[in-house]
């Protein structure tokens, strides 16, 4: 059974004016997340990431077209005590403490008190928040607050966690710890989906990618096999020793040289072109500094998503 | 209805912090400074004063309370998106509601009873008679301080905070002129006026009939079942309205 299964899925947003059209965000959507993985559901701004997730948790209703979550269709609310949200950019209240507001949550998941003092302190370990237990969330920085919204996703141990932009805010040792936070929580059985519109993060941790375009799922399938497709994947060459602009060869080859004093960078357009090309940069007598590889794919996916969006294109069935 | 429970709590609990409560600082001043002002009446029109003064100012801090507290209660809620994480729990969006108002409605409890004592304490102080009427007019006010509650809650689940308290006001200010337009009703010559204004009487809250403060100032109570009646009215105006603000609330998106 799939932990989230959706069908598409259509919302369209009125627009205030009568007579003028609604607006369409998210245009048959569909998608299914498995028991156990890690989902990663990647897209541009405004693609309708957000939007699909507040129909998830039943924030707004879709207009047609059905959701599941661990089975049951969404709205459904005793499932809701098996599933933890993490909103985009969170607002919480900011007149209540750390310990305060975590508790308050356990509270409203009909967890009990006595194994709730616990777990608190335990989240609080978890996401680095033990110091500032005792203080009001109105002084909190941001990554704090991004912090302890986690904890609150958390505080309840659910099944299926659901996050929309974790990392947002975030500095580079947060990024980190929420990737293993996340990672951690695949280890325990549960599910993860979560937004995002930064490669990396998805290349990172995820087991699977959905893309999103304009309300419409691009791509689906693992992320090594939609970071592997049969794209066209570009090489970067840099090179020491050689003027590369001055030699025909090469220019023949490639589809950008630049010349920055003594280095030289040289785009191919083809990855089997390399071998030649570092044949001729030898023969010329110039030193390899590096060659890295354009894995194309995702990112090729976002840039070629700003035309209009096409039907989902599944890569992998497994 | 645990749920409820936990929201109502952390709704008192956010009053707090937000420190309501300090109005009554402002009123016991206003109260006692007041009634040191105005020792140099004579006796019965210092007690009358007081009396006076006092139901009065318990009115109006109540609902102003009400209307400026009420209409953030779902309102800023839903402003500051903090209602996302808690529709994501295992709560229905009527227990929240619910709970939200009962919430206030603690405060609110809090805040009267103080208010009661600091001016029976008040009255204690000048000599001045203590009678029933008194108390009666007091639970008229809280029925109408519910009621009111319930106009800002139901205003605020579809608009905004300056239109939820423009609409509350309104109606407040309606509420207590609907015996007019049942005048207008029977003197006008116009069928349609006759309509409107009828069936605006019948529709809008009549919260004058929870105003007895004038004569319970001079000591004169109401009937137990004038008092009764009018509560119960009160009572399910304010269901009514509570009811309204469940169906908006549960149908509207965030
Ligand atoms: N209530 C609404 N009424 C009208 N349009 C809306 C509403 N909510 C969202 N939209 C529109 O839907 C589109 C998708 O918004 P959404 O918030 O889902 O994007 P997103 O993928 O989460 O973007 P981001 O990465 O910036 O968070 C946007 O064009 C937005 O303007
Ligand atoms: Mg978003």
């Amino acid at each position: 059974m799939d932990t989230i299964r959706v069908e598409g899925l259509t919302k369209q947003f009125p627009s205030g004016w009568p007579g003028r059209p609604p607006t369409t965000v998210l245009d048959g959507l569909s998608l299914s997340v498995r028991q156990g993985e890690i989902y990663g559901f990647l897209g541009p701004n405004g693609s309708g990431k957000t939007t699909t997730i507040k129909v998830l948790i039943g924030l707004i209703r879709a207009t047609s077209g059905t959701a599941e979550l661990l089975g049951k269709p969404v709205g459904d609310v005793p499932t809701r005590r098996r599933i933890g949200f993490l909103p985009e950019s969170p607002y919480f209240y900011d007149y209540l403490t750390a310990e305060e507001f975590l508790t308050f949550y356990g509270h409203l998941a009909g967890m009990d008190r006595a194994g709730l003092a616990r777990r608190v302190s335990q989240l609080l370990e978890v996401v680095g928040l033990v110091e500032a237990r005792t203080r009001q969330l109105r002084k909190f920085s941001k990554g704090m607050l991004q912090r302890v919204g986690l904890a609150q996703a958390l505080i309840h141990d659910p099944d299926l966690v659901i996050l929309d932009e974790p990392m947002s805010g975030l500095d580079p040792i947060g990024r980190k710890q929420v990737r293993d936070l996340i990672l951690g929580l695949r280890d325990q059985g549960k599910t993860v989906f979560f937004s995002t519109h930064i490669i990396p993060d998805v290349e990172m941790i995820c087991d699977r990618v959905g893309v999103i375009v304009k309300g419409k799922l691009l791509a689906t399938g693992r992320v090594d096999e939609l970071v592997n497709q049969g794209h066209t994947q570009s090489v970067e060459i840099t090179c020491q020793g050689i003027a590369a602009e001055r030699i025909p060869a090469i220019q023949a080859l490639a589809s950008r040289v630049v010349q920055r004093g003594s280095h030289s960078l040289i785009v191919l357009p083809r990855p089997d072109s390399l071998e030649q090309a570092l044949a001729e940069i030898r023969k010329q007598g110039g030193t390899l500094i590096s060659v890295t590889p354009h894995k194309g794919s995702l990112e090729e996916l976002f840039f070629t998503s700003q035309g209009p969006a096409e039907q989902a294109r599944p890569v992998a069935r497994s | 209805m645990w749920s409820v429970v936990v929201i109502a709590l952390n709704t008192f609990r956010e009053n707090l912090r937000d420190k309501i409560l300090y109005n009554l600082v402002f009123f016991a001043l206003l109260l006692i400074g007041a009634s040191i002002l105005l020792a140099d009446l004579t006796i019965m029109e210092h007690h009358r004063m007081i009396a006076d003064m006092g139901l009065a100012a318990i009115n109006l801090v109540g609902v102003v309370i009400a209307i400026f507290v009420g209409i953030g209660l779902v309102g800023k809620e839903i402003e500051r998106r903090t209602v996302y994480t808690i529709m994501a729990r295992p709560i229905r969006r009527t227990q929240f509601i619910l709970g939200k108002y009962l919430g206030l409605v603690m405060t609110l409890s809090v805040n009267m009873a103080v208010m009661m004592a600091v001016f029976l304490a008040t009255l204690w102080l000048y000599r001045a008679p203590v009678h029933g009427a008194l108390v009666q007019a007091v639970s008229l006010i809280f029925v109408e301080v519910l009621l009111v509650t319930a106009m800002a809650l139901f205003f605020s689940t579809f608009s905004t905070s300056t239109l939820s308290a423009s609409f509350t006001i309104g109606l407040f200010i309606v509420g207590h002129l609907t015996m007019d337009l049942k005048g207008i009703a029977e003197k006008s010559q116009s069928e349609t006026v006759k309509a409107v204004t009828t069936a605006a009487y019948y529709i809008f809250p009549n919260l004058e009939m929870l105003n007895v403060k004038g004569q319970a100032a001079v000591g004169v109570g109401v009937p137990y079942a004038y008092q009764a009646t009018a509560s119960l009215y009160g009572l399910l105006y304010t269901a009514a309205l509570l009811v309204g603000a469940c169906i908006i609330f549960q149908r509207r998106d965030f």
